[in-house]
């Protein structure tokens, strides 16, 4: 079904580059007038490799990834740092026209409610098909000819007939099925999928996950994942960033970092994650500071466990510890 | 406990719903919707139940009915024995709060899934939290402070919190007086709609410890409506799983999850994230619409081992063992 449009599939799945990552992010730091919103973030993605920004709200996840889509204005936000892209040295120095080429095309992006990210004035055929004419030039034909296949991609019935649909008359995980389409029609190095299934229900929760990494997999693209749950995490990433308040408290394979976590944070929201069968919780006290509140030091010293008093003045820098990078003065 | 009447009883509770489509303008051709079919449900006192389904379930109806808010079109709904809409009639008007026959609304109390929608942005916390108590006159007004704060520092709130609008209130704070709230009219039973939706695990994980110390050093009787089974089996000792309006799989939360007899129940739990394992294989398709059902089992369609007599014969929701039961013809094995 996917032949007339992934890239022929290579026998054997490549293992992730990580000798030649496609994405090299050093030092985002992102401010909001006297806010540091995101401080000192440093990632790396691979070829092929899909990765998890996990966090609670407030940890920037979905900003690091519209900060990374060149979805933030300039006078939104001051951004330091920078990001390399496979043969572009910059991404955060772009310009918009740069953007332009570059967004939809090489980087896209699967938003968290699809009913609020589709056009509800346009059909589904059209906001598909004006994609494929813009970014790669198809005739109206050769669009339509396209979109039926990639509807049909993401296992949507009746693709021809579905074109003239609207997206109020489809079911949210059917409208996200669409965004899937939309997002992958120009095969995209890198996908973004901020939090892709938090409104669906959980058996559909299950088929759009699978569809977003048979689909990535299938044409050897990269995906950045934002997610809140960590057993979803572990279940779908093969690399995780643990995200508090703004900085990097642990990174790493998601196999280390979730089965033997080391930052006290990681072990907390670890902790708090309900399986079946979960006897029981124990949560942090407290909640997020506020931004103008936050410690200089490690911002999650205010709840943490293992405080130490430096913990709040003194940031600890992001270090390899037994197979993953970890920022913690006192992990146990 | 066997001789008192169940707190709430459903028997054979049908709502079907009038609702015309377009067939060819102008006309209109009138259907029939079946929100509830033959629900059967059982809830003691002092129990903890969890309602499970996916979205267009039933589960809202459901809780309309119990909370005597819409009338089942067939079929008898109780509350301690009576009709529901009996109890709530007996029981209109404030000053039924000494208990007695007629308190409905008093002892049922809900916890809305939009805290922050279900409460006047216009009151104050304690005015917010005050108002039960006014409205049944469970205490003079002169004790109405110290009520108000002994409820904010159960539920775990600071005392400062009173003054405050709901506005200025965090998502997890802000379900902490709905609870409250709830509370303050000395409820026997707590009924809850998705309560823990939406908000951060470690927020998440606080507000089920503080519902279940709740429920358990208060003996209410819970209802929690639910589409998480982790919640699910974490909060409650029974759990009742809906698909397109019929409880398709009843009995202890523990037994259910760890052997689901009902495929849907074993795919629902299959498709509950769990740490490393590999995602599971996904449902063939959508809920289909509860307007046009198929004949035979509701689930049929979407069933991996689905018979030919599964398309012909609905199935009832029968007694699998004496806790359980399943609505299903052929139960997987238990």
């Amino acid at each position: 079904m996917t032949a007339v449009l992934s890239p022929a599939p290579t026998d054997q799945q490549p293992a992730a580059d990580t000798a030649d990552p496609l994405l090299e992010v050093c030092g985002l730091t992102l401010h909001r007038g006297t806010r540091k919103i995101i401080d000192d973030v440093s990632l790396s993605l691979g070829r092929g490799e899909t990765l998890a920004l996990v966090g609670e709200s407030g940890a920037g996840k979905t900003t690091i990834a519209v900060a990374l889509m060149g979805l933030l204005r300039r006078h939104e936000a001051r951004i330091e740092g920078s990001a390399r892209f496979d043969d572009m040295p910059d991404l955060l120095a772009l310009r918009e026209r740069e953007w332009t080429r570059l967004r939809g095309r090489r980087l896209a992006m699967v938003f968290q409610d699809a009913s609020a990210a589709l056009n509800p004035c346009f059909t589904v055929g059209s906001q598909l098909m004006s994609v494929l004419r813009r970014k790669l030039g198809l005739s109206r034909a050769a669009a339509r000819t396209r979109a039926i296949a990639l509807l049909d991609d993401v296992g949507i019935n009746d693709a021809a007939a579905r074109l003239s649909a609207y997206p109020h008359e489809l079911s949210g995980g059917m409208q996200q099925r669409v965004m899937v389409a939309i997002a992958l029609s120009c095969n995209p190095e890198l996908l973004f999928a901020d939090e892709p299934t938090s409104a669906l229900d959980v058996t559909i929760q299950a088929q759009i996950m699978r569809l977003i990494l048979d689909q990535t997999r299938a044409r050897g693209a990269s995906c950045i994942f934002v997610l809140h749950d960590l057993a979803l995490a572990s279940q779908s990433c093969d690399r995780i960033v643990v995200l508090y308040a703004g900085q990097v408290m642990e990174t790493g394979p998601s196999e280390t970092v979730l089965t033997r976590p080391l930052h006290p944070y990681t072990k907390l929201l670890k902790f708090c994650v309900l399986e079946i069968g979960t006897r029981e919780l124990t949560p942090p006290a407290g909640g997020v500071p506020s931004f103008d509140a936050m410690p200089q030091g490690c911002r999650f010293s205010t709840r943490c466990p293992n405080a130490l008093p430096r913990c709040a003045s003194d940031k600890p820098p992001l270090l390899q510890v037994e197979g993953r990078m970890l920022a913690c003065w006192n992990p146990q | 406990m066997s001789e008192m009447p169940p707190i709430f009883e459903l028997l054979d509770v049908e709502k079907a719903y009038q609702v015309s489509r377009p067939s060819g303008f102008p006309a209109q051709r009138s259907f029939q919707l079946k929100a509830l079919d033959g629900v059967r449900l059982r809830v003691e006192a002092g129990s903890s139940t969890a309602l499970v389904g996916e979205s267009g379930s039933g589960k809202s109806t459901l809780l309309r009915v119990l909370l005597g808010l819409t009338q089942p079109t067939n079929g008898h709904a109780r509350f301690r024995g009576h009709p529901i809409a009996e109890a709530r009639a007996a029981g209109a008007g404030p000053g039924n709060g000494a208990g007695g026959a007629g308190s409905f609304h008093r002892e049922v109390a809900m916890i809305y899934q939009d805290a922050r929608g279900s409460l006047n942005p216009r009151m104050t916390v304690l005015d917010l939290i005050a108002e039960p108590l006014r409205h049944f006159r469970l205490c003079s007004a002169a004790e109405v402070p110290a009520r108000v704060a002994q409820l904010l520092q159960r539920t775990g709130l600071p005392g400062d919190v009173a003054r405050r609008y709901p506005t200025a209130l965090s998502g997890g704070q802000i379900r902490r007086v709905a609870i409250a709230r709830a509370l303050a009219q000395d409820p026997a039973v707590l009924v809850a709609d998705e309560a823990v939706s939406g908000l951060d695990v470690s927020t998440q994980a606080q507000l089920l410890n503080l519902l279940r110390d709740l429920q358990r050093s208060m003996g209410l009787t819970l209802l929690f409506i639910t589409h998480d089974l982790g919640v699910a089996s974490y909060l409650c000792e029974h759990i009742a799983i809906m698909y397109l309006g019929r409880i398709v799989e009843a009995g202890p939360t523990g037994a259910v999850l760890a052997a689901p007899a009902h495929p849907y129940a074993r795919a629902l739990r299959a498709a509950s994230p769990q740490f490393f394992a590999p995602i599971a294989a996904p449902l063939p398709g959508e809920i289909p619409s509860p307007v046009d059902l198929p004949p035979g089992c509701r689930f049929a369609g979407r069933c991996g081992i689905a018979q030919d007599d599964c398309r012909q014969t609905d199935p009832a929701l029968t007694r699998l063992s004496p806790a359980r039961a399943v609505a299903c013809l052929h139960p997987l094995a238990t």
